[in-house]
This record gives structure tokens, C-alpha cells and sequence, in this order.
């Protein structure tokens, strides 16, 4: 884990580091962050706990406790990773544990939005490539250098395409991926649509 | 409806939606009001965002503060916030406290033609009423808090029709564990699923709550069943709906809602609901369910793709492949959750239960889904059955679907559960085990001791 977190900021071009492998399908928010963490009111402690109890089951065994990984900031995984409940407080506690880049077969719909709200880029590739990368990052240290603009990454003297949605990666590029202030620019659209909606004034009851 | 709520187009290629409803507890949203003070920002529209507190909420001692000095802290944090933002809070005692995807259709929040997101998974629920309904998480309720919107991109949808009807002793939750066993937990991702079918129309309000709140398990973010009369009836008369010629203009355009005969849609899937059984997980994810007098599958008779988790399950289970599922001995039942903690969900397991006792080691408890709920069920004196039977009965909240508050499996317990998720560990104990199944199913194990064929009891 690495010791100064720094939440990503602004635009993102290029995501580099050593990659760590975490092996299986359908890993579900509940085992990336227990529920029992999610008693806070802040994210600040979460990245500690990241599969806590996987980790405790596997007495050190985990790639999130192999000394060789503790820097690694490239997370390889299979299919539908971060399935199940919402909670931000997973790619929050992956983000703090390092983790900075998500390379998958797939992933559950609501992980991959969380994730690029905080700013962190998942590419999807077939199951044998990912397989090929988990077994090469669990023999060396393999190291990455993803570039977000061609979603391709580079190792060793090769160069792989890897694959994400053109409108994530537009938001990745431009820093809208902090969508806050992007939304709020439409601010006079946003209270026309208010006005306009149907069932908002049917709904005077609420308001 | 995604025009109509469509704000801009966004430089990225993404969408700006209108969320016409936003519901926020106290989980998910603490981090969102402090990112509101960090970027010094206030809540755009109050009036839009309705709070409960469910999550965490003990439900044998609800009084304050709460005895967990962490979830006291939560409870207070939200009162804070929707204190400071004048945002509408159903707080413990106000009457219509509860879990956030039982509370909103209740009060009457909840209607068709609606975009309603909530930091939850399961506010897919609300699609039940032909809503657009999904789960977001903190950054995103943060943007909805400080903008109405958010950024989106539009969902396929896979039309799930449902021919015939279910049999007797077969529930809603039997038919929506069945479907996402056939479709698998990651078909649904990038699609809205919208169900539909004679199945689907018979259903009551309150079950096809339960159908749309599991969509998420099979990976689809958004359930969504075409609004009717049924739909229209539930929502008449309820403390936020509509009222007088505002309810008929209401009608008439919920009316002109519903999907065409003639929608075209991505994916179609049929499923024959007079073919499902009473249906019991058996495993890690919500898709690996069998009928009740079925057997636990090899290894060999499942897809290539879905090995890997069933050889995980057998192993975390302690579950032999080809053993049956009827009669493994269990140790909790609960019946609650935004499954399954609605009043009919209640009269159904209380038919069961009446005249019965809890069969002995055997824990039962009832958690109402919210106080709404828990009064009825007291006008109905379904608690009495309950507790006359050896259940315990307690006050609303999430309670032990995902054990945030002190309800909670201990070592390797095997829970029969009328929620939604039998992830590893998700009911408080890193070894404990969940068999998913409907209300009746938790109601007739309760008795036995065992997984049981609920239909034995309604013969």
C-alpha cells in the first residue's frame, strides 16, 4: 500500500506502474470493502481494509499483502469485478490501498461509473490476454505504461490495445471525469428542465 | 423518457439527465455533502431529495444514541446535513421510516415516468412503477445534490416476457432468482431489463418490486415494468401522490407512458414462469439457484465461464455437487430486506407460520421493511403470529441483508434469507452462509429447521 495518498486531479493521459493480479469472477463490492467499513463518514481509512477478509482467509498469501506488490497500481482482474452493492467506498478503497488503473474482461456497471467519478480508468481485453498478463504479473513484476489517449499499454518492448468507452475516455482526457462542474455549466438548461418536467408540478405536494 | 429528461449533450459524448428523484441515506451520502463544502456548493433543487436511515439502524433498541457510537455518528451526520439543506428527512418514529426502496413507493414518492436515483444498488426497485431507477455511487450523489444531474450513457434494454403464470407456492422471488440462474449475474451489464408478460401483469405491485429490485443481480442496473392500472391503484391516495385534477392529468400521462406493442428492443428472452419451483441458492452469487428438488450442480453440467465461482461456492458452502438442496439444516431465518419486508411479504410468510412454532437452535426473526409496514402488520396482528410462533419481531431497517447494524450471522451459520445478495460474507460473518429465497421458503425452514418445499405447507 503506498504510504502519501493523492487522489487523481484535473486530466489524465497516463496511467503507469507495476501491475497486481487478483484472480476470479464476479468479485462482488462486499468483498472489496466488507460492509462493516462502511461505518464512516469519510473514505479516509478505507484503503487498509480492502479485502480484509479474503486477506485474512489467505493468512498473507493475498496479492494485496505480497511484500513484491505493495506498490503496484495497475489492478488485473476477470469478469464482472465490483458486482453487487454500490458503494463508492470499493474503487475508494482500492484507490487508497494504489490503485490508480482497472484492466478487466468486464465489470459491473455501477463499479465502472464510481470508478471514473473518482478517476480511475477501467480498459477491458479478452479472457486469455487478461489470463497472459495475470500469470506474467504473478511471475515478475510486470510493469505498464498505459496511454489513456491510443488505450494502449506498453511493456517491455511491446505494445498492447486495450479497450474503453470513447466517452469515458474523452472524460478522462478532458478532466470531466470530476463532473461537477462540467454539469453545473448547463445551469440555465438544468432550470428549464426543472420548470418543463411534467411531474414536477404535479408534485407540488413534495415541494 | 430519456429525451425528457435529457439536459445536454455533454463534450464527451455522454448525456446531462434530469434526476426528477433523488433518495439518500445514511451511507452514502456523508462523503457527498462534504464534497459539497469542499467545493463550496449548496443542493440545487431540496425539494427533490428525500432522506430515510436504514442501513445501519439497530432494530432490537432503536432509542438515542444508538449503542454503536459509529452508527450513532452516521444517523446524527444525516440529520445534520438535511437540516442545513432543508431536505425532507423520515427520521426513526416519524412514521414512515424505513428502507429507502420500501419508504418512497410507499409514501407515494415513487411514480412512473420518474428518474430516480439513490446511492444504493438497489434502487432498481423503483422501476416496478415505470420509472427510470438506479443505483449510483457518493461522487454521483454529490453531483445529483449539487446539479439534478448526471452524466449518462443510454442502457440497451432486454425485454424478459414471461409467459403463463406461476404456479401456486411459487413467488415472485422464485421467478427472478430463476431468471438470472438462466441468464447468469453479468447479462444485465449495459442493459435496462424490462419485463413483461402475463406472469408479469398478474403480479402485485409489491411483487414486481421484487422483481425489479433483483435486476441488479443479474447485472442490469435498471428493472423497469410498464406502468397499468395496477400501478396507478397503488399510488392513488398515498401521502406524496398526486391529488384532486392534478391526479388525472397525472394518470393521463403515466398513461401515454407504456412502451409500444411495436418497441423495438436490443435483446428478448422468454421465460416460462408456469415452469419455475420454489428456487433456493446454493452458492456465492445470486445465480447459482436451483428448484427445491433439484441437486446442486457438477462441475461438468455448468457453462465453461461460470466453473471458476461454482468450484469457489462448493468450497466456501462446504456444498458437495449432486447433493440436494431440500433438508440442509439452517440456523437463522430472516425475513425482511428491500426484497422482501413489504406487508404482503409478511401475510404470506405469517399464512405459513400460523400455528407453528420455530423449529428448536432455529433463530427467526422478522425485520419490517419500514414502520409503515410494522403498523400494519400489527393492525393485521401478524406480529403476534410471528412471536407466538418463536420469531423474534423487530423494528424496521436493512438489518441483516447486509449486516450493518448488530444482526449478524456468526461463523459459518447457515441463513435462510428473504434478501438479496448471498455474497461471501455479506451477513456479517466472513465464513457465514446464505440460502436466498422467498419470505414463505424462510417461513417454512423456519419451522422445519431445513430448507423445505413450501408448497408441502399450503397443500
Amino acid at each position: 500500500m503506498n504510504t502519501v495518498f493523492k487522489a487523481p486531479k484535473g486530466k489524465i493521459h497516463r496511467i503507469s506502474g507495476t501491475c497486481i493480479s487478483l484472480i476470479g469472477d464476479d468479485i462482488d463490492t462486499d468483498r472489496i470493502i466488507p460492509a462493516r467499513f462502511l461505518k464512516c463518514v469519510n473514505f479516509d481509512s478505507l484503503g487498509d481494509a480492502v479485502f480484509e477478509d479474503d486477506r485474512i482467509n489467505l493468512k498473507g498469501k493475498h496479492p494485496f499483502d505480497l511484500p513484491e506488490k505493495k506498490k503496484a497500481s495497475i489492478l488485473i482482474v476477470n469478469s464482472n469485478f465490483g458486482c453487487g452493492s454500490s458503494r463508492e467506498h470499493a474503487p475508494q478503497a482500492l484507490m487508497r490501498w494504489g490503485i490508480r488503473a482497472i484492466i478487466g474482461e468486464s465489470f459491473a456497471e455501477i463499479f465502472y461509473s464510481n470508478c471514473i467519478a473518482i478517476g480511475i480508468p477501467c480498459f477491458t481485453h479478452n479472457k486469455k490476454t487478461i489470463k497472459q498478463f495475470q500469470q506474467q504479473s504473478e511471475k515478475e513484476n510486470l510493469f505498464l505504461d498505459i496511454n489513456i489517449k491510443e488505450s494502449s499499454a506498453y511493456f517491455s518492448d511491446k505494445k498492447i490495445q486495450l479497450e474503453i468507452k470513447q466517452s469515458s475516455k474523452n472524460m478522462f482526457l478532458s478532466g470531466e471525469w470530476d463532473a461537477t462542474s462540467t454539469l453545473l455549466n448547463n445551469i440555465q438548461l438544468i432550470e428549464k428542465k426543472f420548470n418543463q418536467l411534467p411531474y414536477i408540478r404535479l408534485n407540488e405536494e413534495l415541494t | 423518457m430519456w429525451n425528457l429528461h435529457k439536459v445536454a449533450d455533454l463534450p464527451g459524448g455522454s448525456s446531462q439527465i434530469f434526476i426528477g428523484l433523488h433518495l439518500i441515506h445514511e451511507v452514502t451520502s456523508p462523503q457527498a455533502f462534504g464534497a459539497l463544502k469542499d467545493k463550496n456548493l449548496s443542493v440545487k433543487f431540496p425539494s427533490r431529495t428525500v432522506a430515510t436511515v436504514d442501513h445501519i439502524v439497530p432494530t432490537d433498541n432503536q432509542s438515542r444514541p444508538f449503542k454503536d457510537s459509529l452508527a450513532e455518528q452516521m444517523i446524527d451526520t444525516l440529520e445534520k446535513n438535511c437540516n442545513e439543506h432543508k431536505i425532507k428527512f423520515f427520521n426513526i418514529g416519524s412514521g414512515s421510516q424505513g428502507i429507502v426502496h420500501v419508504v418512497a413507493p410507499e409514501l407515494g414518492l415513487t411514480q412512473p415516468g420518474m428518474t430516480i436515483a439513490c446511492g444504493d444498488s438497489h434502487t432498481s426497485t423503483h422501476g416496478a412503477f415505470g420509472a427510470i431507477a438506479f443505483g449510483i455511487g457518493t461522487s454521483q450523489v454529490r453531483d445529483v445534490l449539487a446539479s439534478q444531474t448526471l452524466a449518462m450513457n443510454k442502457l440497451k434494454v432486454r425485454k424478459i416476457h414471461c409467459k403463463n403464470y406461476l404456479p401456486e407456492g411459487v413467488f415472485a422471488k422464485d421467478l427472478v432468482l430463476h431468471i438470472i440462474n438462466k441468464l447468469g449475474v453479468k447479462a444485465g451489464v449495459g442493459f435496462a431489463y424490462e419485463f413483461s408478460g402475463p406472469a408479469i401483469s398478474e403480479l402485485t405491485m409489491e411483487e414486481r418490486m421484487t422483481i425489479c429490485n433483483m435486476s441488479i443481480e443479474g447485472g442490469a442496473r435498471c428493472g423497469y415494468i410498464n406502468p397499468d392500472e395496477k400501478t396507478f391503484e397503488y399510488i392513488k391516495e398515498k401521502k406524496c401522490a398526486p391529488k384532486d385534477n392534478k391526479w388525472e392529468q397525472a394518470v393521463k400521462w403515466w398513461e401515454s407512458l407504456a412502451s409500444e406493442n411495436n418497441a423495438v428492443f436490443d435483446d428478448v428472452f422468454n421465460i416460462d414462469a408456469s415452469q419455475v419451483e420454489p428456487t433456493v441458492t446454493w452458492g456465492i452469487t445470486p445465480g447459482q439457484s436451483i428448484g427445491i428438488n433439484q441437486k446442486i450442480p457438477e462441475l461438468n453440467e455448468l457453462n465453461e465461464d461460470d466453473q471458476f465461482v461454482a468450484g469457489e461456492a462448493y468450497e466456501y458452502m462446504g456444498f458437495n455437487p449432486g447433493q440436494k438442496i431440500k433438508d440442509t439444516p439452517v440456523d437463522v431465518c430472516f425475513i425482511g430486506s428491500c426484497t422482501n419486508g413489504r406487508i404482503s411479504d409478511l401475510r404470506v410468510a405469517a399464512e405459513i407460520v400460523k400455528n407453528n412454532k420455530v423449529a428448536p437452535n432455529v433463530k427467526a426473526f422478522v425485520v419490517p421493511g419500514s414502520e409503515k409496514v410494522a403498523e400494519e402488520a400489527k393492525n393485521e396482528k401478524l406480529d403476534q403470529i410471528f412471536k407466538e410462533a418463536g420469531f423474534q419481531w423487530r423494528e424496521p431497517g436493512c438489518s441483516m441483508c447486509l449486516a450493518m447494524n448488530p444482526d449478524k450471522l456468526t461463523g459459518n451459520q447457515v441463513s435462510a434469507s428473504s434478501s438479496n445478495r448471498n455474497f461471501k460474507g455479506r451477513q456479517g460473518s466472513p465464513s457465514g452462509r446464505t440460502l436466498l429465497m422467498s419470505p414463505a421458503m424462510v417461513a417454512a425452514a423456519a419451522i422445519t429447521g431445513k430448507v423445505s418445499d413450501v408448497r408441502d405447507f399450503i397443500k
